[in-house]
């Protein structure tokens, strides 16, 4: 072991792991460049508050530098995007996500509309990935994407953009909202019935 | 099975659609700081484990070339292997 390449940040290694220390902090510091801003958006979307999605964030990205070269040929973004969605549902009660654009959700209905909305993953897979079924999982997101299209925020309802509610092909209407704020549940019989 | 485009989806996909949040300068630096402790963490334990692990493996190489019975007449005579 030579002794000459200290690397400040790793201590005295040696030659070929200074070489693949600093080709990891390259490769890690271009794809953060790259994909902070989405990533942070989703951990937005998924926390609701700024500084806990910067927190939940910082430890993602930790971790993706620390298993760099473990995932051997996989995308970094996958890999950061499951460990966000992992360390987001094995947070503990007393972190309830609140807040943000996607108030009045539960923590997993936020988990699944960032993940199927959002990011845009299939829902054979956040199902797989999340462990439920792949019903639950319509279920869930249809009632999510209900309450998010009967409650707009009032920007959206100022521009013109609500519309009159009326029946759509499946029987499913948009709730008015004081109705759906008296029983959270109001929403829940039209969404299961419109994913069968 | 969903593969049809639905207008309710794409409704709530434009909703969530807005610019990103700006990313703090000294996350990825921050970030790369703790991976980095995380990798010293993970080194020293995979250290400790396997120093334990040699030294048992020598400590029972040790007893066993140490107790190892090779006196015939303790193996008793009459085709057992234990001693009643």
């Amino acid at each position: 072991m030579t002794a000459n390449t200290g690397l400040p940040s790793h201590g005295h290694v040696g030659r070929r792991r200074a070489e693949a220390e600093l080709r990891r902090d390259a490769e890690f510091a271009a794809f953060t460049a790259g994909a902070g801003g989405r990533l942070l958006h989703a951990a937005t979307l998924l926390t609701g508050d700024p500084q806990a999605a910067e927190a939940l964030l910082t430890t993602v990205l930790a971790h993706v530098y620390a298993d760099w070269f473990r995932m051997r040929a996989e995308d970094p973004y996958e890999q950061a995007r499951s460990e966000l969605v992992r360390r987001f549902s094995y947070r503990p009660w007393w972190h309830r996500p609140r807040g943000g654009q996607l108030d009045r959700l539960s923590a997993r209905e936020r988990l699944i509309v960032t993940m199927r909305f959002f990011e845009g993953i299939a829902e054979e897979q956040t199902a797989a990935q999340l462990g439920l079924p792949l019903e639950r999982v319509n279920a869930i997101s249809a009632r999510a994407a209900a309450t998010l299209r009967s409650r707009r925020p009032p920007s959206a309802a100022a521009a013109g953009t609500s519309r009159p509610p009326r029946r759509t092909d499946r029987g499913e209407r948009p709730e008015p909202p004081d109705r759906a704020e008296r029983d959270g549940g109001g929403a829940r019989r039209p969404a299961r019935g419109a994913s069968r | 099975m969903n593969a049809l485009p639905n207008r309710r989806d794409d409704e709530v996909r434009r909703l969530l659609d807005t610019p990103h949040p700006v990313v703090p300068v000294d996350m990825a630096a921050r970030a790369a700081l703790r991976g980095r402790r995380i990798v010293c963490r993970r080194r020293v334990e995979h250290t400790v484990l396997w120093a334990l692990f040699v030294a048992a493996a020598v400590t029972g190489l040790v007893l066993a070339a140490l107790t190892w019975p090779n006196d015939p007449s303790s193996v008793p005579s009459d085709g057992t292997w234990w001693s009643p």
